[in-house]
């Protein structure tokens, strides 16, 4: 009875801190953006006069959008068309139950695993989630009965596999070294330290060019300048032309969902998940000599703030990337994947192979 | 077909290291970064109270800080009055023979005083039509009509609101 309640928790918390980071997005994505430009963003909702830096915004948008037309376009297949959001909403949001969010937590006999859904396979699951979530895009489009729609739609699918495929293959170099596609496993792993104990074993250092690829690959999940092929929103409008309301508010939130998962995949990878510098289950031993015992508590405290505090620079860095770049042409973005990412991404594999074999 | 002599931009060839567009993402990821940073320390000082002659954006916060005008700036009209209050007008019918927008209808009648010949009964002057071209002020023997209100924000909920009457031009 317990567990279930506990598990219960763990979920609702991993779907709260997942639908409000997410939520929080559009609000850090007007402000940065913003200060980007000199400008000083969305500031003029207010509740009672209080304006909290523009926060009330988000609510403003939601609002709207919940009050505005569900339009269905005459000729629309009027199932898939209103199935397509959802699909891509619920994907993005349930990958995130695989994601570990800190270390084992001990509250007297019970061991608490600080991970929504213990997968062995959790890798190949958030894999498979995000894989489906083209469906919702693929589907958006084609059910729409617009040719702009449908041609997004295209552009998606196309960009999807093409960039699903390097994103696998950059993954298997960490998967080669960590030796597991657990995440929790994989996180504990990336506790060692190396170099005498200065460096910490974390994904970034021993395969920076698959962090790289991955990045690049995932940035292109996300459907977010400069990938944003399948949105265009200068040319085509993109698979979502003819939702409007809440559908489109759905489609729209799932990118940013899409955004933190990113994030915290990248974080779990490639920068040790809840890993905090020199802390183990017993406290902060630093390299050069000092010791600070600290209880479980603290210590899961720590891992969990180090995993938050890790997803908002990833975070940050998407963003810096999505308000810099000007997008990809389409054949600079197939080229890009096909001819420079995928073969990247082959030849770290084999390197990483080749190196492994060699140290055993 | 003969090529036409279009001058070619003065391109040349990208080395390796630019081809691969590293140094122009990094650099262009540097100066967003740059002005991010510098700003977002800017708005954290200016909330302690610091720095406040610093901007930390160049842009206006329209309605409650505007922009100034320049001196010349044409802005909505008004009719100027004598020392008594009545308008200075004559009603010549200058400024609506000029008006290349035919925005403005006037109605002359009689003056009393019979050093003045005639004074507007109705001056009637359509926004909605004005083109802000000057015309009419330029061409006013009398100085009885301006644009220097200052006022830009004209908008109305209906077009009949945007026809202005002697009253209204004569209220500033």
């Amino acid at each position: 009875m317990n567990d279930i309640a506990i598990k219960l928790l763990l979920s609702c918390g991993t779907l709260f801190l997942a639908f409000n980071i997410a939520g929080f997005l559009t609000w850090v994505e007007r402000k940065q953006s913003a200060l980007m430009q000199d400008r000083i963003g969305a500031n003029r909702a207010s509740i009672f006069g209080f304006k909290a830096l523009g926060l009330f915004h988000a609510i403003a948008d939601f609002l709207k959008m919940l009050s505005k037309e569900e339009f269905i376009p005459q000729g629309a297949n009027k199932f898939l068309f209103n199935l397509a959001p959802y699909l891509s909403f619920v994907f993005a949001i349930v990958a995130f139950a695989a994601i570990p969010i800190g270390d084992q937590l001990i509250i007297g006999s019970r061991v608490i695993d600080l991970q929504a859904a213990h997968l062995n396979i959790a890798l190949i699951f958030i894999f498979a989630m995000m894989s489906m979530g083209v469906y919702g895009v693929i589907l958006g489009g084609v059910s729409s009965n617009n040719n702009y729609a449908f041609l997004g739609s295209m552009r998606a699918a196309a960009q999807m596999i093409a960039y699903e495929i390097t994103m696998g293959a950059a993954i298997m170099g960490i998967v080669m070294v960590y030796n597991t596609i657990d995440l929790q496993t994989l996180v504990r792993a990336q506790g060692v330290y190396l170099l005498g104990g200065w460096l910490p074993k974390w994904g970034v250092f021993l395969q920076p060019l698959s962090c790289i690829l991955f990045l690049t690959a995932a940035t292109a999940e996300t459907k977010r300048t400069p990938f944003d092929l399948p949105e265009g929103e200068s040319e085509i409008i993109g698979y979502f032309v003819e939702y409007s309301g809440m559908k489109f508010g759905m489609f729209f939130l799932s990118d940013l969902i899409e955004t933190v998962l990113v994030a915290a995949l990248m974080t779990t990878l490639f920068l040790g998940g809840w890993q905090v510098p020199y802390l183990h289950p017993d406290g902060f031993s630093f390299p050069w000599g000092g010791h600070l015992a600290l209880a479980n508590g603290p210590v899961v405290l720590l891992g969990v703030l180090a995993f938050f505090i890790k997803i908002s620079f990833f975070i940050w860095f998407l963003m810096t990337v999505r308000w810099t770049f000007p997008r990809f042409r389409y054949d600079q973005l197939m080229n890009l994947g096909w001819k420079i990412l995928l073969p990247a991404s082959l030849v770290n594999i084999a390197v990483t192979a080749v190196i492994i074999i060699l140290l055993k | 077909m003969q090529t036409p002599n279009w001058q070619r931009p003065d391109r040349r060839q990208l080395t390796w290291w630019e081809s691969t567009y590293i140094p122009t993402l990094w650099g262009g990821v540097l100066g967003t970064s740059k002005h991010f940073f510098r700003n977002l320390n800017l708005h954290i000082l200016h909330a302690f109270g610091l720095c406040r002659d610093i901007p930390a954006a160049a842009t206006f916060q329209y309605p409650e800080q505007l922009r100034p005008l320049a001196m010349r700036a044409r802005t909505r009209h008004r009719l100027t009055k004598r020392e008594d209050g009545s308008p200075r007008c004559v009603a010549c019918m200058m400024c609506e023979t000029v008006c290349p927008a035919r925005c403005i209808h006037i109605t002359a009648a009689e003056h009393p005083d019979p050093n003045i010949e005639k004074y507007p009964a109705e001056f009637i002057l359509n926004l909605g039509q004005c083109v802000y071209c000057g015309f009419c002020v330029e061409v006013c023997p009398e100085d009885a009509i301006r644009m220097d209100t200052g006022k830009l924000n004209i908008a109305e909920y209906s077009r009949g609101n945007m026809i202005y009457d002697k009253k209204r031009l004569m209220e500033d």
